[in-house]
């Protein structure tokens, strides 16, 4: 075993960046700032390299006291879905700033901020104590609210405080049902919650703490849990901040906030929610997973709805998490465990393939609008294929991939996801399967739009992508097609965390 | 030696009184001198008991006739709010460096007001406590009517009005119990541990409780609290906020449920749903956290948020006392130094930082000055601050009101629901003030704000005390167990035996 502790020195290493990037002069920022971030990508490979994916337990685990009244501890460790996120944030990171080439004001604070955001994110993605984990849930918050809220469009200020009292109502929830956890059991450990709840000492440990029936206590705790990760993920109806906070944001932080952020929730569903309430889950497992149901559908409707290309991909970015919340209900304490794995081995690689894929497409978008003055209507653009080739193959490509096409990345997680929950839950998932068929309406409405059809006049002198900029794109779209032709890259690192995941919520 | 804090803070205050007016700057150094000794002293003390166990600091003859005896001694709770008043005393001369209008008297008072605090925290005996508490109300009447600013003399006179009410309930209580204890003395842990028969205490306790509770701004009784904070001068802003209400939430802890903790229990019959005293006042706290928050969510002048908040978030303390489990109260005794830091903070930055400059505090004026470039150093302190006051974790205030919602839970799990969508209006009006103040667009149209209206720049006393208190925050969230340890075994004691009943 290590001795170093390496995943607070992942965590840390953003955070140096930051002072760094603050102390030096303004116009190294961006250059510096990518070059933290790259360093933090190699650790992040490091991490997968050394890791014993075979096994899938946790590793790189650090323990020490830190509250021992409060039975708060210093603990983390990683496992194939911790370590998944951790280099999917490593690499939309490192995307953000490679597209953030159009800040002109206050430089040196916000690439601060968004290496802050980075360090945030590995918080959340390796804690194993409650306290621990809401520090960095909480304060990767900060950092986006500010960077929404700064250097945001014309409506920045409602869509960011929106987004910020929105989340926070959620965490206060969330907070508030751990507490009453704690209460009960003395833990704010997720591993030793874990096991009280599958060894079926939860419930009684509620009855001795709470007066009436301790299964509608627990049930309330669950849906205290339930709503601050449903407000991040988003779940349909608690999803109205996400479209004002991703259109109104920078571009490049649209895409850490749907590539990255995003993945906080369902992270939290999947390695929090599902193992500690599976029995709450089952109880109302209906309504779950009709509620997944609704964000598929709903969002990729409102997607077909709208004009606006980064509104477009909001409501895009919803839908494609709603097939991750499908599984992960889906499963909760099903007895089959082929069909159980399978969907959440498909949550996992769709975590990944929309957070890469999503980035790439809002990047895209990014480029698109420095050459159209900040114009994003569909109905602006027409014939674009001609006039910026290189762009119109890129952007076709991460779209194909995000509606699905086989070949591209996006096929197999939505193909294993549908594959486990059919066989689980037939009802929900047959009418989920027709948001696929609308994603791939509007993707195709878009591109018909943007990229085909007569050319805009107005847009004959628009510039192709540079060859600085096709250097960026080409392997991210390389990426997406061998991550299509062998998914086991990915689902080679989650596969054992997987099964242990599935042992424990039968 | 912690006793010399009151010493050397009343010995001070003399001091500056008879430095000329014409040496300001010396009178300035010497305030600060006093309260960075008391701090040290403090903080010392502190760290040299590291258990928190109860230690006599001193133990005279007083006023033999009656039994009351110059008593004083800390445990872990003194020895916490000890060094907070430390900090307050110290940021709140730093804040008041530019003070100019007969600054020795206001230094003076300032300086007596945090000796008696000091008095009160470390007081044994409850004649001494009570005298200390009312030494410690007179000069706020004084620096709030002289230096003061809107509505001085309104603010000045409700506050002095309501904390004599406060105490002649108080002083009713404190004479009953002597009287009906007849031959006991003064001192705490003999009356705590001879208690009066359970329909006496029945009557005593709200008297006394409600008395002190009146000066820790429990609803209904805090109109005085906002009206008093705007009115003050910075300095005693942040100490009305930071000390003199924690004086109020301790005299509630230490005096009212350490001597009447019978009191607590059920009555026998039930109104609605409250049966006991202490369902009353955990109604009324958990109401007071709602209300002050909703309050302070449409408030257009600035300090007035800030005055509301302090209502909710004292509401906490009284809240994690009525909960009556370790963890509630170790909660509420950590919150009452956090809002004591976090206050003053608030009340320095808006007080300070920004009146002494803009010269206005109404939001929508703020709005149009672009703040946030113009004054960088006060955004980020704000900004930090408010994080910190609407309980984000790593700051002080989390551990705080998260061990209160644990004992919340235990006791009152659906009044800890209602809390929990205070916290949500908390973050809303911090946030939209935080938005309003520092992040509004700058109005280029109107002149007055066009000509590049330059601020006077950030000075050293203030950065030296945002720094302090900032870092004070951010020790205790990240490593609250420095005092958490010590106020349990405090809890612990002998003292809070009858207070316990085999609770905790």
């Amino acid at each position: 075993m290590n001795t170093l502790p390496l995943l607070s020195l992942l965590t840390l290493l953003p955070v140096v960046g930051a002072i760094v990037v603050l102390l030096a002069p303004r116009k190294s920022a961006r250059g510096i700032a990518i070059g933290f971030s790259t360093l933090v990508l190699i650790f992040t490979g490091l991490l997968w390299h050394s890791y014993d994916a075979g096994a899938g337990t946790l590793q790189f685990v650090e323990h020490a006291a830190w509250i021992p009244s409060l039975a708060i501890e210093y603990h983390l460790a990683a496992d194939g879905f911790s370590l998944l996120l951790l280099v999917l944030s490593a690499v939309v990171t490192l995307i953000s700033l490679a597209a953030s080439t159009q800040v002109t004001t206050r430089t040196s604070l916000y690439f601060a901020l968004v290496l802050l955001l980075e360090s945030g994110l590995f918080g959340t993605f390796t804690a194993l104590n409650f306290f621990h984990w809401f520090l960095f849930w909480e304060l990767s918050l900060i950092p986006a609210f500010f960077l929404i809220r700064l250097w945001g469009g014309q409506k920045r200020e409602s869509a960011a405080t929106q987004f910020f009292v929105y989340t926070m109502a959620g965490s206060v929830t969330l907070l508030l049902s751990f507490l009453a956890l704690f209460l009960a059991t003395g833990s704010f450990d997720f591993a030793v919650l874990t096991q009280m709840a599958q060894q079926g000492t939860l419930l009684p440990a509620i009855a001795a703490h709470f007066h009436g029936n301790p299964s509608n206590w627990l049930l309330l705790i669950f849906w205290g849990a339930f709503l601050g990760f449903a407000v991040k993920i988003p779940i349909v109806p608690f999803h109205t901040w996400l479209p004002d906070a991703y259109t109104e944001a920078p571009t490049a932080i649209t895409i850490l906030l749907t590539g990255a952020l995003s993945k906080m929730g369902v992270y939290g569903l999947l390695r929090i929610v599902l193992p500690i309430f599976t029995q709450q889950i089952r109880w109302v497992q209906p309504l779950l997973l009709w509620l997944a149901v609704a964000t598929i559908v709903c969002a990729a409707a409102a997607a077909f709805a709208q004009r606006d290309l980064k509104r477009i991909l909001a409501y895009s970015s919803i839908n494609h998490l709603g097939y991750c919340v499908l599984a992960i209900f889906a499963v909760a304490g099903s007895v089959n465990p082929v069909e159980s794995s399978a969907a959440l081995a498909g949550a996992a690689l769709q975590l990944f393939n929309h957070g890469f894929t999503a980035s790439v497409l809002f990047w895209l978008v990014a480029l698109l609008e420095q050459r159209s003055d900040g114009k994003r209507k569909i109905n602006d653009f027409g014939g674009l294929r001609t006039t910026t080739p290189m762009l119109a193959t890129f952007f076709s490509i991460a779209a194909f991939s995000s509606l699905g096409l086989p070949g591209l990345n996006g096929f197999i997680g939505e193909f294993l996801i549908f594959k486990g929950s059919f066989a689980l839950a037939a009802g929900p998932s047959s009418i989920a399967a027709i948001g696929l068929f609308i994603t791939a309406a509007f993707f195709l409405t878009l591109l018909q739009k943007v990229f085909t059809g007569p050319a805009h006049e107005r847009w004959s002198g628009m510039a192709d992508l540079s060859s600085a900029e096709q250097i960026w794109i080409a392997p991210c779209v390389a990426l997406m097609f061998v991550l299509g032709v062998a998914p086991q890259l990915v689902l080679g690192l989650v596969n054992g965390s997987v099964s242990l995941l599935v042992q424990q919520i039968r | 030696m912690l006793a010399w804090t009151i010493y050397i803070s009343f010995a001070a205050a003399a001091l500056v009184l008879l430095v000329p007016p014409r040496f300001m700057t010396l009178a300035r150094w010497l305030a600060l001198v006093a309260a960075v000794t008391g701090l040290g002293i403090s903080l010392a003390a502190l760290i040299a008991n590291p258990t928190g166990a109860p230690v006599t600091l001193a133990q005279l003859r007083w006023i033999p006739s009656i039994g009351a005896q110059y008593w004083l001694s800390a445990d872990g709770i003194s020895l916490a709010l000890c060094a907070l008043t430390g900090l307050a005393a110290t940021a709140g001369v730093l804040f008041s460096w530019n003070i100019e209008y007969r600054v020795n008297e206001f230094f003076a008072l300032f300086l007596a007001l945090i000796g008696g605090v000091y008095g009160v925290f470390l007081a044994n005996d409850l004649l001494l406590l009570f005298v200390f508490y009312e030494i410690a109300i007179v000069p706020k009447y004084f620096l709030i009517s002289i230096w003061g600013s809107t509505n001085r003399e309104y603010g000045a006179m409700k506050l002095a009005i309501y904390s004599f009410v406060g105490s002649a309930m108080v002083l009713f209580g404190i004479l009953s119990t002597y009287m009906l204890t007849s031959g006991l003395g003064f001192g705490l842990p003999e009356l705590a541990q001879n208690s009066l028969p359970h329909h006496l205490q029945m009557w005593i306790f709200p008297l006394v409780f409600l008395g002190f509770g009146i000066l820790a701004g429990i609803w209904p009784f805090h109109t005085w609290a906002p009206t008093g904070h705007v009115a003050a001068p910075t300095a005693a802003s942040m100490l009305l906020a930071g000390v003199v209400m924690k004086l109020g939430a301790y005299g509630c802890l230490r005096v009212a449920m350490g001597l009447y903790p019978a009191a607590l229990d059920p009555w026998g019959f039930h109104i609605f749903w409250i049966d006991s005293w202490r369902d009353v006042f955990a109604l009324l706290a958990v109401i007071g956290i709602v209300y002050g928050a909703a309050v302070a969510l449409v408030q257009r002048d600035f300090k007035f948020v800030i005055g509301y908040s302090s209502v909710s978030h004292m509401g906490f303390v009284l809240f994690g006392l009525m909960t009556l489990t370790r963890i509630g109260l170790d909660g509420a005794v950590l919150q009452m130094v956090s809002h004591g830091i976090l206050a003053g903070l608030l009340f320095a930055v808006v007080g300070r930082m920004i009146y002494d400059r803009t010269h206005t505090r109404i939001l929508s004026d703020l709005e149009g000055m672009g703040l946030a470039s113009k004054l960088p150093f006060a955004t980020v302190v704000f900004v930090l601050a408010g994080m910190a006051s609407m309980g984000l974790p790593g700051f002080s205030g989390f551990v705080a009101e998260l061990q209160i919602l644990v004992g919340g839970w235990n006791s009152y799990p659906w009044l800890t629901v209602v809390v929990g969508a205070g916290i949500v209006v908390g973050v809303a009006y911090t946030w939209r003030v935080m938005q309003r103040a520092f992040f509004g667009v700058p109005v280029e149209s109107i002149d007055q704000y066009h000509d590049d209206h330059e601020f006077s720049p950030i000075t050293w006393p203030e950065k030296a005390g945002s720094l302090l208190l900032l870092s004070a925050t951010l020790f205790i969230g990240l490593f609250p167990s420095f005092l958490l340890n010590r106020i349990a075994t405090a809890l612990a004691s002998p003292f809070f035996d009858g207070l316990r009943q085999g609770r905790w």
